[in-house]
């Protein structure tokens, strides 16, 4: 593959666009982060803080009842779920703060949709003693109080964002505008391999531990490779983390599973790979969601964490050169995957992760049955109860009811 | 080669006066009177204008801008209508620069040259695009080149020099320097630091013939006169504009006398006492 990583290239996507007051920011970054990723004492620090802190390495679990209600394959789930903070997000903010604690930054900012990477960002941030401040849409503001108020517990200023469609994007425009006006002394810990090189990188690098841990613990387990690894695309962090290692194995099939909302025929989702244009935005060149004249479309997903127009630059190279596939999953079938793993496994999903184990669900034919398929389970479903509850109420038509009155479409995917 | 913006800094050089460059966003608050407004700005002494496409995500954008754009966008109001506001303007200023400010995106999402050779045949000058930086632009320099279009590339106070000298040798007529670290509106009192690279980025500039012009949060005079004392060649107002405009969105002689008074007092600065 040719990644020119120099310039923070994937094939043509990725790069640097930003404001030129960002660049000496950008430039100095890559310098350390080049620095401290070869530097020995800041490994074992920051591995030392992912076993004792936030619970590494996951566990793998064979997830037997749900590979035999479905009849094989053999579906294994990798548990972030069961991270510090409920979610893979923190792999990477702790990787973050701790490279702007060496280059000597005060200040810490973040974006945030649902509150899972603001909620990380604010761990993290207490843990070195750094000021944070987490921009949020407005509209996300109201979606989940239960976050905002936590982040504040966590000692963290919460800014609820009210310009453009008041949602992740906005929050990622506001962020960087801040950014641009406190460079001098701040951090901005973008929380998805997206934005300007080196982020995808970084990002990518500091979740890559998850892919690492599946591949020894399926190694271990079956003395293979896995068939299959399948995970939720937002910006792509859970996913790229999870398939990085396995990319030059071949013969392992990669799937990143977007948010397919309503059905991407109603404008309503997240499908980025499904329906995007190549674009510049974010400070990448990657694929977006666009109108006809380049204007940014706003995205919608039942779960605020896929909820965004644009995708990391790797995934985009990845799909263009076959490496990956990225199907989407409705609202609806994120919804009953949510229901079924619970109700199976006694294990309760993250909406976003919900997507990944709707895919196998619907898509356990085509594997057979005796292939290993690994879904990595991005986070755990505490912060979704609300919105999932709201959608209950006992029979299946009742389900179906309640979302059609929440306005969550009832299509289903391809 | 010569063309409209180099024309234009030869011709105030000569008159001993600094190029004073207004910012407006087209299509606000309606197609017609922004080509209203861009005719008052000529005619009360702006020599450069810039001409924002709204976009819908600008980041390097302050709230003023930020709202004209989206009420712009609500209107419907597309790139293809700035390109035939500027073709409508030049019928009748053949040599006065006008320039298109936007984002990335809007050039590349429907190919670039596609989007570049059509502004070429609007008689647009050139481009200024702060999300763009001399390392992700040569398919964008390639193009403007052959096309014979102005490239303006931003410098920021913390610029190193040796990335300015790029950004000097990459830019057709002048170097937009950002005078404050922040967006556009910015309501900071300019501090030492930005005098400090005014001066510095001017001296740098200049030994590659290129001119100087400061822009973000001047708002009047004083602010203008002192960018110019420190050795700016030209000095860029936007968001001041757009708030005139906005504040008289219902009055239109209003809006054109502010206009003309607010001009007129930053022109007057622009001329320096031999
Ligand atoms: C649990 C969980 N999974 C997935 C995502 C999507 O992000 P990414 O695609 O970067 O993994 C989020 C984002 O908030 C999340 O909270």
């Amino acid at each position: 593959m040719k990644n020119n990583t120099d310039l923070g290239k994937f094939g043509t996507y990725g790069g640097r666009y930003v404001p030129e007051t960002l660049i000496p920011a950008l430039e100095d970054l890559d310098k350390w982060y080049r620095r401290l990723k070869v530097d020995k004492s800041f490994q074992r620090e920051l591995s030392g803080l992912l076993i004792n802190f936030a619970g590494r390495p996951t566990p793998l679990y064979y997830a037997n009842n749900l590979s035999r209600h479905l009849g094989g394959p053999r579906i294994y789930l990798k548990r972030e779920d069961l991270l510090h903070s409920g979610a893979h997000k923190i792999n990477n903010t702790l990787g973050q703060v701790l490279i702007a604690k060496k280059v000597g930054k005060t200040r810490i900012i973040a974006e945030t949709g649902a509150g899972q990477h603001g909620v990380a960002t604010s761990i993290a941030s207490a843990v070195f003693d750094l000021k944070s401040e987490i921009y949020m849409g407005a509209k996300d503001v109201e979606r989940q109080q239960l976050n905002v108020f936590r982040m504040n517990l966590l000692n963290s200023k919460v800014h609820s964002v009210h310009s453009g469609s008041k949602t992740l994007k906005d929050a990622i425009n506001e962020a960087l505008r801040d950014w641009i006006a406190n460079v001098q002394n701040t951090h901005y810990l973008i929380g998805s391999v997206m934005g300007p090189h080196p982020f995808p990188t970084m990002v990518r690098d500091f979740q890559s531990v998850i892919g690492k841990e599946i591949k020894e613990q399926v190694h271990k387990l079956t003395g293979k490779l896995p068939d299959a690894v399948i995970a939720c695309v937002g910006g792509g962090s859970n996913a790229i983390g999870s398939f990085y290692p396995f990319v030059n194995d071949k013969k392992v099939k990669l799937i990143g599973v977007e948010a397919g909302g309503k059905g991407i025929r109603t404008g309503f989702h997240a499908a980025t790979l499904s329906k995007g244009r190549i674009g510049i935005f974010h400070g990448m060149k990657s694929y977006f969601l666009q109108d006809e004249n380049g204007q940014i479309s706003e995205a919608h997903s039942i779960s605020a964490g896929l909820d965004y127009p644009g995708i990391g630059p790797e995934h985009a190279n990845l799909r263009d050169t076959d490496r990956a596939s990225y199907p989407y999953v409705t609202d609806k079938e994120a919804v009953k995957a949510f229901i079924q793993l619970s109700k199976l496994e006694g294990i309760i999903p993250a909406l976003e992760s919900a997507h990944a184990i709707a895919y196998i669900i619907k898509n356990a034919k085509n594997f057979k049955k005796d292939e290993t398929v690994v879904v990595t389970v991005s986070g755990r479903g505490d912060k979704d109860l609300q919105i999932v509850r709201e959608c209950i109420s006992g029979s299946e038509v009742g389900i179906e009811k309640n979302m059609q009155a929440k306005g969550i479409g009832l299509e289903d995917g391809e | 080669m010569e063309n409209n913006v180099t024309r234009t800094f030869k011709n105030l050089e000569h008159k001993n006066e600094k190029a004073l460059i207004g910012y407006i966003v087209g299509g606000y608050p309606t197609l017609e009177l922004s080509r209203g407004i861009i005719e008052q700005l000529i005619l009360s002494g702006v020599d450069i204008i810039e001409i924002g496409v709204p976009f819908s995500d600008p980041m390097a954008d302050g709230p003023i801008i930020q709202d004209a754009f989206t009420k712009t966008l609500n209107c419907g109001i597309a790139p293809k209508d700035c390109l035939n506001l500027v073709k409508s303007i030049r019928e009748r200023h053949k040599e006065t620069p006008l320039l298109l400010m936007t984002y990335s995106n809007i050039l590349y999402s429907n190919g670039l040259e596609k989007f570049l050779t059509q502004s070429k045949n609007c008689a647009i000058d050139g481009f200024i695009v702060p999300d763009l930086n001399f390392e992700e632009a040569d398919d964008y320099l390639k193009i403007t080149t052959k096309l014979g279009l102005s490239t303006v590339f931003l410098t920021s106070p913390n610029t190193s020099t040796q990335r300015l000298r790029k950004i000097a040798v990459s830019s057709t007529g002048f170097v937009y320097m950002v005078s404050v670290f922040g967006i556009t509106g910015s309501r900071n009192k300019f501090e030492k630091y930005t005098f400090e690279s005014v001066s510095r980025s001017k001296s740098i500039v200049s030994s590659y013939g290129k001119q100087l012009a400061v822009g973000f949060g001047i708002s009047n005079a004083q602010d203008g006169k002192k960018m110019i004392e420190s050795g700016a060649d030209g000095i860029i107002v936007g968001t001041s504009l757009i708030k005139i405009i906005t504040n008289n969105e219902h009055d239109q002689s209003k809006m054109m006398s502010e206009l003309d008074i607010f001009v007129k007092e930053l022109k007057a600065i622009c001329k320096v006492p031999n």
